[in-house]
C-alpha cells in the first residue's frame, strides 16, 4: 500500500471514530439525508420509466385523429367526412372510431367503451372484452363473470365477457370495455353513419402537416390531433408531475439544507476544541481539512447510496407504493401496472452531483478557517 | 478491526447493490420489451390514444383528445375538482394573441 493510501485510511479511521462518538447525531443526519435523496430519486425514476413506457406504447396510436368540434365541444363526426379525407393525397386510410364513456352506478367507476379497429379483436354479438380494472371494480368473483350494465332505472343490459385483458397491458387497457359496432351503437342509441372521431393513416410521416393543412380547408370546424401531439401531451404531463412531486418534497429538501448547512458550516465549540487539540499535537492544516472532507464524503455518499438504492427497490420492486396514492386521485379504476426497470445514468449522475458535492463542499470553508487559526485561539 | 473496515465494506456492498440494480435492468429488459410490444399491439389493434391512468373524468382519461380546456365543461362555476387535474400543466403559448393574417389580408 502506498503511504498516501495508508494515510487516507488512517484519516478515515479517525473520522469514523469521531463520528462514532456522536452516534445519535450522525445516525439522524444520514437517515434524514437518505430520506431526502430517496424521495427525489423515487420521483425521478418513476417519471422516467413512465415516460418511456408511454412513448413506446403510444407510438402505435393513430397518426392523425380528426375530431368534429361544435360549440367548443367534441361532437360526433359524420361518416361523409371519411370520403373527403380519404380523397386527399398522401392519406392511406381513414377509419371511423367509436368510443365513449359509461358511468357504472353499481361500481361507481367510469368505463371507456370502444370498438376495436382490428377485426381480430372485435368480440361477437352480446360479448365484451374487458380490462382487468373493470372486473376488479365490479368485484367479479370469477374470471368470466358477465357484465350487467344499467343505463337508467329499470334498464339492464348483459354482455358475456369473452376475455379479460391481462395486467401486462393495464396501463392502456385497465378500464376498457371492447364491443362490436352493432352492440356499441345499440347500447348508446347511436344512429348509423356517425363516429366519435376519425383515425387517419398517412403514408409518409413528413406529409402530416400538409395533410392537416389540406384537410382543415375541407373541414374548417375540425380539430386535428397528431401522434406527436399525443406523445408530447404525456411527456409534459409526466415532467409536470415529477416537478410537482419534487416541489412537494422541496419543503423537506429546504429544511434539510438548513439543517445540513448548520451542521456542516457552523462549527460547534466541541469541534473547534477538537481541531485545536489536533493542531496542538502536531496535525497540520492539510490533515485537518482532509479529515473533515472524509467526514462530509462518507456521510453524503452513504446517504446517496442508501437513498438511491432504496428508491430503485421502491419504484421497481414495490410498484412505487408511496407515490401511487398521490397519482390515484379520485378514480375508482386505477391500473394495476408495473413499470419496466430503467436507470438513466445521466440522472443518477445529476442526483449525485446535487447531493454529495454541495454537502462535502459546505464542510470545507469553516474547517479551513478553524484549521488555519492558532490552536491556542481555537481552544480558548 | 479498524473502524473504517465495516464502513468501507458497507459502501462496497451498496455499490454492488447498484451493480445489481443495473443487472436487474438488463435481465428484465427482454421480458419487459416483449410486454410493452404486446401493449403497443393492443394500442394498434384497438386504436387507442391514451393511457388509462386517470379514469375519473373524460378530460383526464383522454388528455390528448379532451376539449381544448373549454371553460365550465362540467358545470357553471366549476373549478378543476379532480386531484389529477393538478397534474396537467397549463398549456404553453396558449392563444397567439393574433389571428395570423397580415394587415393586407385583414383589410380585404
Amino acid at each position: 500500500m502506498t503511504p498516501w493510501i495508508n494515510r487516507q485510511r488512517s484519516l478515515a479511521d479517525y473520522t469514523l471514530a469521531a463520528l462514532g462518538r456522536r452516534k445519535g447525531k450522525t445516525f439522524a443526519l444520514v437517515a434524514v439525508y437518505a430520506l431526502v435523496v430517496f424521495v427525489v430519486a423515487s420521483a425521478m425514476l418513476f417519471a422516467t420509466a413512465l415516460t418511456r413506457e408511454a412513448d413506446l406504447v403510444l407510438a402505435e396510436a393513430p397518426e392523425l385523429t380528426v375530431q368534429h368540434v361544435k360549440m367548443g365541444r367534441h361532437e360526433m363526426i359524420d361518416g361523409a367526412e371519411i370520403t373527403k379525407i380519404a380523397g386527399l393525397r398522401g392519406v392511406s386510410s381513414v377509419e371511423g372510431r367509436l368510443w365513449g364513456y359509461f358511468y357504472d352506478a353499481t361500481s361507481g367507476a367510469n368505463y371507456t367503451f370502444q370498438v376495436p379497429s382490428d377485426p381480430a379483436l372485435v368480440p361477437g354479438p352480446g360479448e365484451a372484452i374487458v380490462g382487468e380494472g373493470v372486473q376488479r371494480a365490479r368485484r367479479a368473483t370469477w374470471e368470466g363473470a358477465p357484465l350487467f350494465l344499467s343505463r337508467f332505472t329499470g334498464d339492464m343490459v348483459k354482455f358475456e365477457v369473452a376475455r379479460t385483458l391481462g395486467a401486462e397491458s393495464a396501463l392502456v387497457s385497465s378500464d376498457l370495455v371492447l364491443l362490436n359496432e352493432a352492440d356499441f351503437r345499440a347500447f348508446f342509441d347511436l344512429p348509423d353513419g356517425v363516429w366519435t372521431d376519425l383515425a387517419v393513416s398517412i403514408r409518409n410521416p413528413r406529409e402530416i402537416d400538409t395533410v392537416i393543412d389540406k384537410a382543415s380547408r375541407l373541414m374548417p370546424d375540425a380539430r386535428f390531433v397528431t401522434r406527436d401531439e399525443i406523445r408530447r401531451t404525456y411527456q409534459k404531463l409526466f415532467s409536470w408531475r415529477e416537478g410537482l412531486m419534487i416541489a412537494l418534497a422541496s419543503a423537506a429538501v429546504l429544511a434539510f439544507a438548513i439543517f445540513a448547512a448548520d451542521k456542516a458550516s457552523g462549527l460547534s465549540a466541541d469541534e473547534a476544541r477538537e481541531i485545536g487539540i489536533l493542531k496542538a499535537i502536531g496535525w497540520d492544516t492539510r490533515d485537518v481539512i482532509s479529515m473533515k472532507l472524509w467526514e462530509g464524503a462518507l456521510v453524503s455518499l452513504g446517504a446517496f447510496l442508501i437513498g438511491t438504492l432504496g428508491a430503485y427497490v421502491h419504484v421497481f420492486g414495490f410498484g412505487a407504493g408511496l407515490i401511487a396514492p398521490v397519482l390515484k386521485g379520485w378514480s375508482v379504476i386505477y391500473p394495476d401496472f408495473r413499470l419496466a426497470p430503467l436507470v438513466d445514468g445521466m440522472q443518477i449522475a445529476t442526483l449525485f452531483l446535487l447531493t454529495v458535492l454541495p454537502y462535502t463542499a459546505a464542510t470545507l470553508v469553516p474547517i479551513w478557517r478553524a484549521a488555519s487559526a492558532d490552536p491556542d485561539q481555537v481552544m480558548r | 478491526m479498524r473502524p473504517s473496515t465495516p464502513v468501507f465494506a458497507a459502501i462496497a456492498l451498496f455499490t454492488l447493490g447498484f451493480a445489481g440494480a443495473g443487472l436487474h435492468v438488463l435481465a428484465t429488459a427482454p421480458g419487459e420489451a416483449a410486454r410493452m410490444e404486446a401493449s403497443a399491439a393492443l394500442v394498434r389493434a384497438a386504436g387507442l390514444t391514451d393511457l388509462a391512468l386517470f379514469t375519473e373524468a373524460r378530460y383526464s382519461r383522454h388528455p390528448s383528445m379532451a376539449d381544448l380546456h373549454s371553460a365550465f365543461q362540467d358545470a357553471p362555476m366549476s373549478f378543476e375538482h379532480f386531484p389529477s387535474g393538478t397534474f396537467v400543466s397549463p398549456p404553453v403559448g396558449f392563444g397567439g394573441g393574433r389571428l395570423g393574417g397580415s394587415a393586407e389580408e385583414v383589410a380585404q
